[in-house]
């Protein structure tokens, strides 16, 4: 390695991600999309309704929430991370009746 | 059993005319029967890879209206007659054929050959599905672009609408300066995204623009490139031989190589 690009890494490598692994996370983006053919406002329509469900339960947490497609070896998944602030009490009955 | 393999991209200007003439005239090299059909419609190029563009005298569409005998359409190379181009028409456009015309010409090639190479046009509507009508195998050709990228992904969804599951990768243009800088994506990159197996990598290389401004395919050219290596590699591993990839990791150091280069050649 060079001095100069030896300087121009140890400005750069903190501040921002290379151009290669930005073109690679765009592309893993928007290939779920396309492969998925769903448009992200049905994934937000289906995210609602998931949500929607989930509150009937649980209280979620709206920061740090993530609801995604990713692609990774050829397939596409659905990523859903909901962290939950509490359980809703109302609705701890079904637990009872098991016994 | 004759292998009818369609060279596609969806992108246009990745490269796909340059892989079929090349990996065409490497097969034929080896032996084998090799027609080129050139199904790009309205914008035929294959003819000039090849050098033969002042030999066109039928074309496809005459062969489809049964203006001319299949023979009298099919072009025999310069260089080795085991290649034969079956030009595509320039005056008429992709929907002049149907898709059941284009199938008909195929079949009727498919008897004489070991291999029918089918150069589709960029885009994936009538002249992509007339290309690949017939094809049992695809050979898929992209860049490390993005646009590049995403195009390829489709069109392997559509190949796999249409039944060919036999797909082949070819990652053209590579360059290995900026791969090692971090600023182009590495084979690796692009094979995990799409995948479906390798069989090509190829290295930017001047000698592409050389080779078409001559006419001559570079797998055929005396002086040895490091496309036309490449190119050769992709042909042998069609063939069903093992042959390691051209090392494109990046070096300074020009000496090493050029030995690296020698020591592909020399197996």
């Amino acid at each position: 390695m060079s001095l100069f690009q030896f300087l121009e890494k140890l400005i750069s490598s903190n501040s921002k991600t290379t151009s290669r692994e930005n073109a690679r996370d765009r592309l893993k983006f928007v290939l779920a999309y396309d492969r998925a053919q769903l448009s992200p406002a049905t994934l937000e329509a289906m995210c609602e309704e998931i949500v929607g469900v989930l509150s009937k339960y649980v209280e979620i947490e709206r920061d740090g929430f993530e609801f995604d497609l990713a692609s990774e070896d050829g397939s596409t998944a659905l990523i859903a991370n909901f962290p939950i602030r509490r359980v809703v009490n109302h609705m701890a009955t079904p637990l009872e009746s098991r016994n | 059993m004759t292998r009818i393999i369609v060279v596609t991209s969806g992108k246009g200007g990745v490269g796909k005319t340059t892989t079929t003439a090349n990996i065409g005239a490497a097969l034929a090299k080896f032996g084998k029967r090799v027609a080129l059909v050139d199904a790009d419609f309205g914008l035929r190029n294959l003819d000039l890879l090849l050098g033969l563009e002042n030999r066109v005298v039928y074309t496809a569409i005459d062969v489809i209206n049964g203006d001319c005998r299949l023979e009298q359409a099919l072009i025999k190379d310069r260089r080795n007659p085991k290649l034969m181009l079956m030009p595509a028409s320039q005056s008429r456009d992709k929907t002049a054929v149907s898709a059941e015309q284009m199938g008909e010409l195929i079949d009727r090639l498919a008897s004489h050959f070991d291999y029918i190479l089918i150069d589709c046009p960029a885009g994936i509507e009538q002249g992509f599905q007339n290309a690949i009508v017939k094809a049992n195998e695809a050979i898929i050709v992209t860049t490390p672009d993005i646009s590049a990228v995403r195009d390829a992904d489709r069109v392997i969804g559509l190949l796999e609408a249409g039944q060919i599951y036999q797909t082949h990768l070819v990652l053209n243009r590579i360059r290995p300066e900026m791969v090692h800088s971090n600023t182009m994506m590495s084979v690796d990159d692009v094979r995990e995204i799409l995948s479906i197996p390798l069989i090509g990598t190829i290295p930017e290389d001047e000698d592409v623009i050389v080779s078409t401004n001559n006419g001559e395919p570079m797998v055929t050219s005396l002086e040895p490139t490091y496309a036309g290596v490449a190119f050769t590699n992709v042909a042998q591993r069609l063939e069903g031989h093992k042959v390691p990839f051209v090392d494109l990791t990046y070096n300074d150091n020009f000496m090493a190589r050029f030995k690296r280069f020698i020591s592909t050649l020399s197996n």
